[in-house]
């Protein structure tokens, strides 16, 4: 389990809790400005909180598999070198996996980071992050600037790989719409703080996400 | 291309409706081995937890059957699924009334409609 403890970072974060259960898909979601990176980088140990604390202990490259928006890869790199990097990193990494899910997502192993297109970067981005046999898969703004193809495959390439009995993923997206059959639950965000967790399926219940999301937007 | 789903319905009550839909009308024979909750997930792009909970459901209501390391069955009890497909029909049918209803028509305007709709 993520365990975020009232954690505040500067101006950005004010007193964040809250929990990620394991063998969960949940989603923290909000407008630009709200926190969401930052608050994935605190976890991720990119950033370290001023106050409060987040239960895990110190070295978390080893439980977190940790994917950020920008892709900071080596633009001389194949994609097949990136699987031999992170091979040679990650004690978890699991080259079968990485293998099933190039082919999955038709990427070129042979082809340059320089070379793909925003959407196959995107991809590689995500293959190397679900390819770890880690707990936590923690991916910021998986689908963002996407097309709607590329997007849907992304959805069934995290459904397709992950395995919930082992792990939990944590993501930030603005593409509720497209991601929202597979989360269990959401972590709404306003000016650094966490307003609302819900469970998606609870929500529905009484109106669309989206709807939800607007009133809660009024009251708080 | 996965299903599309409703936005203001939970979406394991939309799988199960899909689900028993497909049992009733026999594209799902009685005693048929149905998909694994990955497969299915992976089918309707839903999170398999969502998808263990339609099989959990579906066997509470006896519509399915789980056997120990071979998987889920569709029903055998054909009074079951019979019981079902009549309670659908009543739901629709009435369903379909009231809007009708709704709409001022008469049960025998409603009838007469469709009695000419299957001759055309």
């Amino acid at each position: 389990m993520i365990d975020v403890k009232n954690i505040s970072i500067k101006k950005r974060l004010r007193n964040c809790s809250f929990t990620v259960e394991r063998g969960k898909i949940a989603a923290i979601i909000g407008e630009n400005g709200s926190g969401k990176t930052t608050v994935l980088e605190a976890i991720a140990g990119v950033l370290s909180p001023d106050r409060g604390s987040i239960e895990l202990p110190h070295d978390r490259s080893e439980l977190i598999s940790y994917c950020p928006e920008q892709a900071y890869f080596y633009h001389y790199f194949s994609v097949e070198a990136l699987f031999d990097f992170y091979q040679s990193q990650f004690h978890d990494f699991n080259r079968g996996k990485a293998e099933a899910l190039a082919d999955f997502f038709q990427l070129d192993r042979q082809e340059k980071m320089a070379y793909l297109s925003k959407g196959q970067v995107n991809r590689a981005k995500i293959a190397v992050t679900l390819a770890r046999d880690c707990p936590y898969l923690v991916l910021d703004e998986p689908l963002a600037g996407l097309d709607p193809i590329v997007k849907q495959k992304i959805v069934q390439g995290i459904i397709h790989f992950i395995d919930l009995e082992q792990q939990s993923l944590l993501i930030t997206t603005h593409e509720l719409l497209e991601i929202e059959t597979i989360l269990d639950e959401v972590i709404v965000m306003r000016d650094g703080h966490v307003i609302a967790q819900e469970e998606v399926e609870t929500i529905r219940e009484g109106m669309p996400v989206q709807e939800w999301l607007q009133q809660l937007y009024e009251t708080v | 291309m996965p299903p599309q789903f409703q936005q203001n319905k939970p979406i394991y009550l939309q799988v199960m409706d899909q689900l028993i839909q497909e049992i009733v009308s026999r594209q799902r024979k009685p005693g048929e081995k149905l998909p694994s909750v990955r497969e299915l997930a992976i089918a309707t792009s839903v999170n398999p937890n969502t998808i263990q909970r339609v099989y959990r459901e579906l066997e509470q209501r006896h519509i399915t059957e789980t056997k120990r390391g071979q998987g889920t069955f569709v029903t055998e009890d054909r009074a079951l699924i019979t019981t079902i497909r009549e309670e659908l029909k009543q739901q629709y049918v009435n369903d379909f009334v009231h809007d009708m209803e709704a709409l001022g028509f008469s049960k025998q305007e409603i009838i007469a409609s469709i009695q000419e709709g299957e001759t055309k």
